[in-house]
């Protein structure tokens, strides 16, 4: 039933993890490079940019955007129990990705786009490389109108019945990002490309950062929600466990597509162009998004506590131990969900204002938000791997010792890693920074950069570890097994117990939505658009 | 909806200590002056008008001083400040080309230059000492050169 999806989750999948692979290896390149080793002549990289727009876009724009047009599909026709409505838009989400990331491969290969996954204009790249990026993004719209017209059509045969929760949660992520994509879908087609045509001669930077950033924070949603979903729906069912409340986790989803676009501007909030009451009111919205996360920590943790104790946990944290931590799959979204407590500190000292002025544009962020996506996300979804993986091909999973060191590796290795772009953000060490060649330098940064330098080089180790296992499992490994299954936890309190209006009508969530991102975002486009700033010609700078 | 009774606490008191660190950020921003950048005119970056074509230090009253700055790749210009100790400095600065970023590490001065726009800081030097000013945003291939020097006596 599933397989002619599940062909194109496969190669999707594949995509993303090729992806991450060198994406991880430009990691280790940055990360040494605080060491004063240089490995970039090694492979004919022409400079540490290139290498770390390779890292930040392969990373975030590709890797993540390929899991979750894979993971989503297959959640999705297994929580309906049917194949995708369109499979022509599930070949179509695919083959449209990966021209896309070949166009913006070869550009930054090339060396025409050394411009950094933020891509600022009025640097200015070869437009293959912004072509690429639309073929990306056009890719994901095929996805949503994909498991919308699923969602669709189960509903038309199940008439009165609530949506399945894992499908409810993946269209609630998609019809998110889709939403927050036209932020920059603007930035890329009214303004970048039109320039870098030769159509219009000068850009306005102020404006293009405004529509990037519209996207740039619910983006981060985008990477995190599928994470949720398996730590909702899944990760209990793996460690023995219930969810307690089926509506409270659909109405999370639910807050974070009304509240994650309308905060961009808290990425902005040392920029000369933007007055700061705009700034003020999205920090205030800002501090409002942390709930829907802060919700998550209380029922995912309650969730697991229920698992601990299934399994004879005693005592206020008794049952932590008794979770089966010898399962990489969950002991790797189990650390994931750690470093995303962390994580979601430095998030708060990052979103706090006036305090975001100590640490704006230092190692600080990196140090932020490789707890987050760099792990919260990323080694959570080499856990999901491990089960998705066996389900996916029928052949048991290969290496578990690999996989066990995966998980450890990684998770020492951000922490040391962590610590120091901390540590050195707070003293003022800029982040994008090639520090084996800066012609500037402090004391204190010293020692937090040599933490980066091991810290980095154990998690990619450990990222190794689970190619390792990625590769043996698909190649090497000889044992059938067809007995895996996505897992899918038991409610307490199930859908029908919850309101429809937090259950069933997300069509009125995006109204709410779209007002609120009209509230927080019209009054600061209208006078800024009245008076715009297109004096930037453009400038290839590398 | 049906709220677990120790889910409702944990949201109260999630919500109260949002709160309370919200309207400590909010105080110290509007009440003791801890303001974020603010927009500060325009400039044409290719046709730089005063006080731009001019970048320099100049005293504005005594201990009161104002550094326009001009960034371009990949310098400050200028790229050397020397100042009083004691004395409050107002940088003003623009891009002539691309993006870059003004950062002070031990002040809180922190802010990014965008091509036409006009980027306000003002920093108060009490002690003697030498501080650095970084541009901390990637502005192409010798970015990590770009940076200037203040030295307080
Ligand atoms: C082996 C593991 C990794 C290592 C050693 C590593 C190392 C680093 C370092 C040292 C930087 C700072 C570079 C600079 O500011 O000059 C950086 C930036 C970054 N990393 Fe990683 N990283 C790793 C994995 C990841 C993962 C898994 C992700 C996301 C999925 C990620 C996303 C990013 C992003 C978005 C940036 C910012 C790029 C930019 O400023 O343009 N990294 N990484
Ligand atoms: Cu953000
Ligand atoms: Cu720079």
């Amino acid at each position: 039933m599933y397989t002619r999806d599940d062909r194109f989750v496969r190669w999707q999948l594949y995509l993303g993890f090729v992806s991450l692979f060198v994406g991880l290896l430009m990691g280790l390149f940055q990360a040494v490079d605080r060491a004063n080793i240089d490995l970039y002549s090694s492979v004919g990289l022409q400079s540490y940019w290139q290498g770390l727009t390779l890292h930040g876009v392969l990373n975030v724009l590709v890797f993540t955007f390929a899991f979750n047009a894979g993971f989503l599909t297959y959640v999705t026709s297994r929580a309906l129990g049917r194949p995708m409505a369109v499979n022509a838009l599930t070949q179509a989400q695919f083959w449209l990705m990966l021209v896309g990331v070949l166009m913006a491969g070869f550009a930054i290969l090339s060396n025409s786009a050394t411009v950094l996954f933020t891509f600022y204009p009025p640097l200015k790249a070869d437009p293959i490389f912004y072509l690429g990026l639309v073929f990306v993004v056009v890719s994901t719209w095929c996805t949503l109108a994909n498991i919308a017209l699923s969602v669709r059509a189960w509903r038309a045969d199940n008439p009165g019945q609530k949506v399945p929760l894992q499908a409810f949660m993946s269209l609630v992520t998609y019809i998110m990002w889709v939403l927050c994509s036209v932020g920059v879908a603007v930035e890329v087609l009214v303004l970048i490309l039109p320039w870098t045509l030769g159509i219009t001669e000068k850009i306005d930077p102020e404006l293009s950062r405004t529509f990037f950033w519209l996207s740039g924070h619910a983006i981060v949603y985008f990477w995190l929600l599928p994470v949720y979903i398996s730590w909702y729906t899944m990760l209990p069912k793996q460690a023995g466990g219930k969810l307690h409340s089926d509506p409270l986790a659909r109405l999370v989803f639910l807050l974070f597509l009304l509240l994650s676009i309308p905060v961009g501007l808290h990425h902005q909030y040392t920029d000369p162009g933007v007055p700061v009451i705009f700034k003020y009111i999205q920090a205030i919205l800002t501090f409002a998004v942390f709930f829907p996360s802060v919700i998550t920590a209380f029922s995912v943790i309650a969730a697991l506590e229920n698992a601990g104790r299934n399994r004879g946990g005693k005592g206020i944290l008794g049952w932590v131990f008794k979770l089966p931590w010898g399962d990489p799959s969950v002991a790797a979204q189990l650390v994931g969900g750690l470093a995303f407590l962390s994580g979601g500190i430095s998030g708060l000292v990052n979103a706090s204002y006036n305090v975001n002025q100590i640490v704006h544009n230092t190692s600080f962020v990196p140090g932020h938000f490789h707890l987050t996506v760099g792990t919260a996300v990323t080694l959570s979804i080499m856990g999901i791997m491990y089960w998705l993986l066996p389900s996916l091909t029928g052949r048991k999973l290969w290496g578990l010792r690999f996989a066990q060191a995966n998980v450890w590796l990684w998770a020492v290795g951000v922490a040391i890693m962590s610590r120091g772009m901390s540590q050195a953000g707070i003293a003022g060490e800029p982040r994008r920074f090639y520090a084996s060649a800066a012609t500037y330098h402090l004391p204190e940064w010293d020692f937090p950069n040599l933490m980066q330098a091991v810290g980095g080089t154990l998690m990619f180790l450990g990222g190794l570890c689970f190619f390792i296992v990625l590769v043996g499992t698909l190649f090497f490994s000889r044992e059938r097994d067809e007995s895996v299954r996505m897992p899918n936890v038991d409610v307490i309190i199930p859908a029908e117990k919850g309101a429809a209006i937090f259950t069933d009508r997300i069509g009125t969530w995006v109204w709410f939505a779209l007002a609120l991102i009209l509230l927080s975002y019209g009054p600061f486009l209208i006078t800024y658009i009245a008076n715009p700033a297109f004096v930037a010609r453009g400038l290839r700078a590398w | 909806m049906p709220i677990e009774r120790l889910e409702k606490y944990f949201l109260w008191a999630a919500g109260a200590v949002l709160l309370v660190f919200f309207l400590t950020v909010s105080v110290s921003a509007f009440a003791w002056g801890m303001q974020l950048p603010n927009p500060d005119g325009r400039v044409d970056p290719e046709n730089l008008t005063a006080p731009f074509d001019k970048p320099e230090l100049r005293e504005i009253a005594p201990g009161q001083y104002e550094a326009v700055l001009t960034a371009q790749t990949w310098a400050f210009l200028p790229n050397k400040l020397d100042i009083p100790v004691g004395s409050t400095v107002t940088f003003k600065i623009t891009s002539k080309d691309i993006i870059h970023g003004f950062e002070i590490p031990g002040k809180r001065a922190n802010v990014m230059i965008i091509p036409g726009q006009v980027s306000t800081v003002t920093v108060k030097f009490d002690k003697p000492g030498e501080f650095l000013y970084i541009c901390h945003e990637y502005c192409g291939i010798a970015h990590h050169v770009m940076f200037g020097k203040i030295t307080v006596a």
